[in-house]
């Protein structure tokens, strides 16, 4: 118990460390620890006293060859490609805020890949398989869980669309299965399967999807590119974007200009304010997303359950918390708080699903802004400025997607075109008709 | 919770009273129109950090489509009106520029 307060100490220190500390250039590069078993009995005997920061904190250099404008997971995710698979490692990372502090921070931290679409299902179970890996390849514990989830099938035209996703999912070898309500009491006892409200008529079970630890994957990414002699920048707000007859040529930024090559827009909720400053506009609207944590119980449920019918999600953390996950707001916001109205709609239809949580108290709620598409698949594309890539529109699941999004992003950037993973994700798919329609086939829930 | 003022019932709505129904004054384009066009009525959004002009219906009142400009990060109402206009009332522009500096309409280019 005392070694594992002790880990998250120092799992912490980076961060803490980038807040309040604003000491010059730092050379990082082969100055990395790597963390094991071996490590921590070895710093046990001088009182942990020997742990270095995890990331720098380096002033921003005149130029670079890739900006990317956004250190959350997904921005952090492709400059870590751009160095492991094409060797791009003159790269910066500008967050305006700190690090994995926007959605990264804020999400309810489900993976799963179980799509009806062939190109989102390729996508999202690059990135689980990913995920598998992913705390070796960092050498950064990000805590995947893969202890399963379910898609609660309420109606029966949920039943349809889940065996239809089912099949789909075969042909597509992203391993999932319909379950009926037997199975889905026997994975989770605390669910109430009779109703008489919502009914519990089957689920979509994807053994292998789960959870991890959001903030975690933000900050093992970030070592790792930090390791690669990239500057992960913080406090640095973009404030302009410079070009040149339609090329870029580098971002105005709160701690002066830098030039770039090329640069990647990763920011989410805030894609169509860079994109104003890029001078293009997206298919993108901004809507809070709400979700919230109860008080910590005793181990009660070690799956993921996802009710889409009533908006409503919920898994439990290894503090005990049960986290869960509501609807979107309905009209555009940048609050990072959300309607309370939804929460109740959330809160009430889970009481009835899960009789047991009825008396908890819900200890924190929160908000994010997530860029929502027409079609709610998400963006890897070039844009109207040429050099510029953009990568957003992940909506109300982007966690999930962070490996195979940075992925795709990285070979985009890398390479000028997209690879097949992103090739069907373009800003040109609007324009065509070509939509990747997961509004329908996934339901509400991301 | 938002609360807005229904035109033309002059009932001030709870949320839950009300549908969003997106961005307000966009050109609908037809049949003939361009793809550029199209696309642009269809899926493009000027979804600013700042003065935004919606749709909204009276869902659970009088069922009528209405206007309202919103600031999108302090939630603050300027002012709905009747969605029967191409753009936004004097008074409406009046009231946003007063409290937002620099502000114009269509200032997107």
């Amino acid at each position: 118990m005392r070694l594992s307060c002790r880990l998250s100490k120092v799992d912490s220190c980076g961060i803490l460390g980038n807040r309040s500390r604003a000491d010059g250039p730092l050379n990082w590069v082969g100055t990395m620890r790597r963390y094991s078993a071996f490590a921590i009995a070895k710093e046990a005997f001088r009182d942990h006293t020997g742990w270095a920061r995890a990331w720098g904190n380096p002033e921003p250099k005149r130029k670079y060859d890739v900006i990317i404008i956004g250190a959350g997971g997904h921005g952090l995710a492709t400059a870590y490609y751009l160095g492991k698979n094409h060797g791009v490692r003159n790269v910066a990372i500008l967050e305006k805020g700190w690090l994995g502090g926007g959605n990264t921070g804020r999400n309810t931290t489900i993976i799963r890949s179980n799509y009806l679409q062939d190109p989102s299902a390729a996508i999202y179970e690059k990135a689980r398989a990913l995920y598998e890996d992913l705390s070796q390849d960092l050498n950064y514990n990000v805590m995947f869980s893969p202890r399963g989830v379910m898609m609660l099938a309420q109606t029966e035209h949920e039943i349809r669309g889940y065996k239809r996703t089912a099949h789909a999912n075969a042909l597509q070898g992203v391993a999932t299965e319909y379950i009926g309500p037997e199975r889905v009491k026997q994975l989770c006892p605390i669910i109430e399967v009779r109703g008489p409200r919502y009914p519990v008529l089957g689920a979509l079970w994807q053994p292998r999807g789960g959870t991890a630890r959001h903030d975690a994957v933000a900050w093992g990414y970030a070592r790792k590119c930090s390791e690669m002699g990239m500057d992960v920048i913080q406090k640095c707000e973009v404030t302009g974007i410079r070009q040149v007859d339609g090329k870029v040529q580098g971002v105005t930024t709160t701690r002066g200009e830098i030039d770039c090559d090329k640069l990647g827009i990763v920011v989410a909720g805030h894609s169509g304010h860079v994109a104003d400053m890029a001078g293009f506009r997206l298919p993108v609207e901004s809507v809070a997303l709400q979700a919230l944590v109860s008080e910590p119980i005793k181990p009660c449920m070690d799956v993921v359950v996802m009710a889409n019918t009533v908006h409503g999600y919920m898994s439990q953390s290894d503090k005990g918390e049960m986290v869960i996950g509501g609807g979107a707001d309905g009209f555009n916001n940048f609050t990072q708080r959300g309607s309370f109205h939804h929460i109740e709609e959330t809160v009430r239809a889970l009481i009835e699903t899960f009789p047991m949580i009825s008396r908890l108290k819900m200890l924190r709620q929160w908000g994010g802004i997530v860029d929502m598409t027409g079609d709610r698949s998400p963006i890897i594309s070039k844009t109207p400025l040429e050099n510029c890539f953009i990568n957003c529109g992940w909506g109300t699941g982007g966690f999930k997607a962070i490996p195979g999004s940075g992925w795709a992003t990285a070979e985009l950037i890398a390479k000028g075109e997209p690879g097949p993973l992103a090739a069907e994700f373009g800003l040109d798919r609007f324009r065509e008709g070509r939509f990747i329609d997961e509004s329908v086939a996934a339901g509400v829930a991301h | 919770m938002l609360i807005l003022r229904c035109p033309y019932c002059g009932v001030d709505c709870d949320e839950t009273e009300l549908t969003p129904g997106g961005e307000a004054h966009l050109t609908r384009h037809g049949p003939e129109s361009s793809d550029a066009d199209f696309e642009a009525y269809l899926f493009q959004r000027e979804n600013p950090k700042g003065v935004h002009f919606e749709r909204w219906r009276h869902a659970y009142g009088c069922g009528k489509w209405f206007h309202a400009a919103r600031h999108t990060v302090t939630l603050e109402v300027f002012g709905t009106y009747p969605a029967q206009v191409l753009e936004p009332p004097k008074a409406i522009k009046n009231a946003i520029s007063a409290k937002v500096p620099g502000w114009s309409w269509r200032a997107f280019s």
